[in-house]
């Protein structure tokens, strides 16, 4: 893999949009609250929200913080492109570092404090227990997560993402680190306030972090949630699923297609799922849920011994 | 183009600490905080140390998360969005910012610093990791033992008592 250039960043910024236009019009289509309408007005509904929050008037509440307000709505967006910087597709990502993975994992750790400003901006009950719910539910999913991001590294050698995707030829990680893939696209669904994680945007407290952002700003909120979807759901199968590996048809396609199945899986599962509450997230990710991992990455860390050894 | 670079993360944590004391919300203090360490952790990169580098930033940003946790929740003023001071003991505070200040850039201008001897690693995350580690290895492993089952048995202890978790079976009857 050969540095991209500057302009790379342009073309994957692009890519990451259009992945997560693409994960809002299948959530439309899935949810079924619109089932007896058309499936083009289902299909269209990113399209005409956006059009309605460009028109909409930004509603404030009473002695916001705004600059905090505002940097957390637009926080998820910019987190998320800025994920993607280190994701390569099809064998190409804008960067390559020498600590790729860390890169994803101190960004995650970023939206920590973005959505809870998020929260605390608006100087609303609803969105401040919002963001405090997103601190909670992070304190559980962020240490199953980093051991999770720590077996493919272990096993690769190398925290560059180019050596992780090569050192999966002939056996995708997810064969051998199942528990660490499951735990990486739960963690995924969990910083992107999404399905049986997207406690802190509770329909329990009117919407959360979501509640009082409006117009510009809750297009930005909302589109950066379904990027930062599609940012993990590349870095999943990059990580794990062999990246541009496949038979027959091109690797920027394998890619593509990878990236596009775990993004739908992930939007599927939203509406399949109930919503979890952080201190019972807590318990499972605790007690359960980081054993496991640490288990695994034990079995990992045994077979890179015996066969690099 | 490192130098320009240094200078304008340099300004901005000094920037970002300076703002700390300056703004009058505990949420904008912490905000503050973690640009001001964003900045330190920039800084580390631009000396090609990749892994301290990003990883301080994701220390610390996580740390100043759990610290507007308990800040917040410990402040007399839990909204936070009232006007308040982040300064207490104002002369003594600036006496003794001001001595730490000297002795650490006394320190940093009057050491000799070393020459380099060798060359970097082809791979400094590699090295730093067998620096760390390398004949430690056994302490390491078993201090990350312990210090896991106390977490977790300090999760089981806190958890079995949360406000919506009082199984029946769990309380003590209640005869009397």
């Amino acid at each position: 893999m050969t540095a991209a250039p500057v302009w790379s960043v342009l073309p994957a910024a692009a890519l990451v949009l259009a992945y997560a236009s693409g994960a809002a019009v299948l959530d439309g289509l899935l949810d079924p609250a619109d089932r007896d309408r058309g499936a083009g007005v289902r299909a269209g509904r990113p399209l005409w929200e956006t059009a309605r929050l460009l028109r909409q008037r930004r509603r404030s509440t009473v002695t916001p913080d705004a600059l905090l307000w505002r940097a957390g709505a637009a926080g998820p967006l910019v987190v998320a492109l800025l994920m993607a910087v280190v994701v390569p597709m099809g064998g190409r990502a804008v960067a390559d570092p020498v600590v790729g993975v860390v890169w994803f994992n101190a960004l995650d750790v970023a939206l920590w404090l973005l959505v809870w400003s998020a929260g605390w901006g608006a100087n609303g009950v609803y969105a401040l227990v919002g963001g405090y719910r997103y601190l909670a539910q992070a304190l559980a999913y962020e240490l199953p997560l980093m051991f999770a991001l720590t077996g493919p590294a272990v096993a690769a050698g190398s925290l560059r993402m180019s050596e992780v995707v090569a050192a999966q030829h002939g056996l995708w990680f997810v064969v051998w680190m199942p528990v660490a893939f499951g735990v990486f696209l739960g963690a995924v669904a969990g910083f992107s306030l999404w399905g049986p994680f997207g406690y802190p945007a509770g329909r329990d407290v009117a919407g959360g972090v979501l509640a009082e952002p409006s117009g510009v700003d809750r297009l930005v909120l909302l589109a950066g949630r379904y990027a930062l979807l599609a940012a993990g759901a590349a870095m999943a199968s990059a990580l794990f699923l062999g990246g541009p590996a496949g038979p027959v048809l091109p690797g920027w396609l394998w890619s593509a297609l990878k990236t596009a199945l775990v993004l739908a899986a992930l939007v599927a599962v939203r509406r399949r799922m109930p919503v979890l509450r952080a201190d019972r997230v807590m318990r499972l990710a605790w007690l359960v849920v980081l054993p496991l991992t640490l288990a695994q990455l034990l079995v990992v860390a045994v077979i890179a011994v015996v066969v690099g050894g | 183009m490192r130098v320009t670079a240094f200078v304008l993360l340099a300004l901005l944590a000094v920037a970002g600490g300076v703002a700390v004391f300056v703004v009058n919300s505990m949420a904008r203090a912490t905000i503050a905080l973690a640009v001001s360490f964003v900045a330190a952790g920039a800084a580390i990169l631009l000396v090609d140390a990749a892994y301290l580098g990003v990883i301080t930033i994701l220390m610390m940003l996580m740390e100043m998360g759990i610290m507007a946790i308990f800040m917040i929740m410990f402040m007399m003023n839990p909204g936070g969005l009232m006007p308040m001071s982040m300064m207490h003991n104002k002369r003594g505070a600036l006496v003794v910012s001001i001595v730490v200040f000297l002795l650490l850039a006394g320190g940093a201008l009057g050491t000799p610093w070393p020459q380099r001897r060798g060359t970097p690693p082809s791979d400094p995350t590699l090295a730093l990791g067998e620096a760390i580690m390398g004949g430690k290895m056994l302490v390491m492993m078993t201090v990350s033992a312990v210090l896991f089952a106390t977490i977790v048995s300090a999760m089981v202890l806190a958890t079995g008592r949360g406000r919506y978790d009082g199984e029946p079976s769990a309380r003590p009857a209640d005869d009397a």
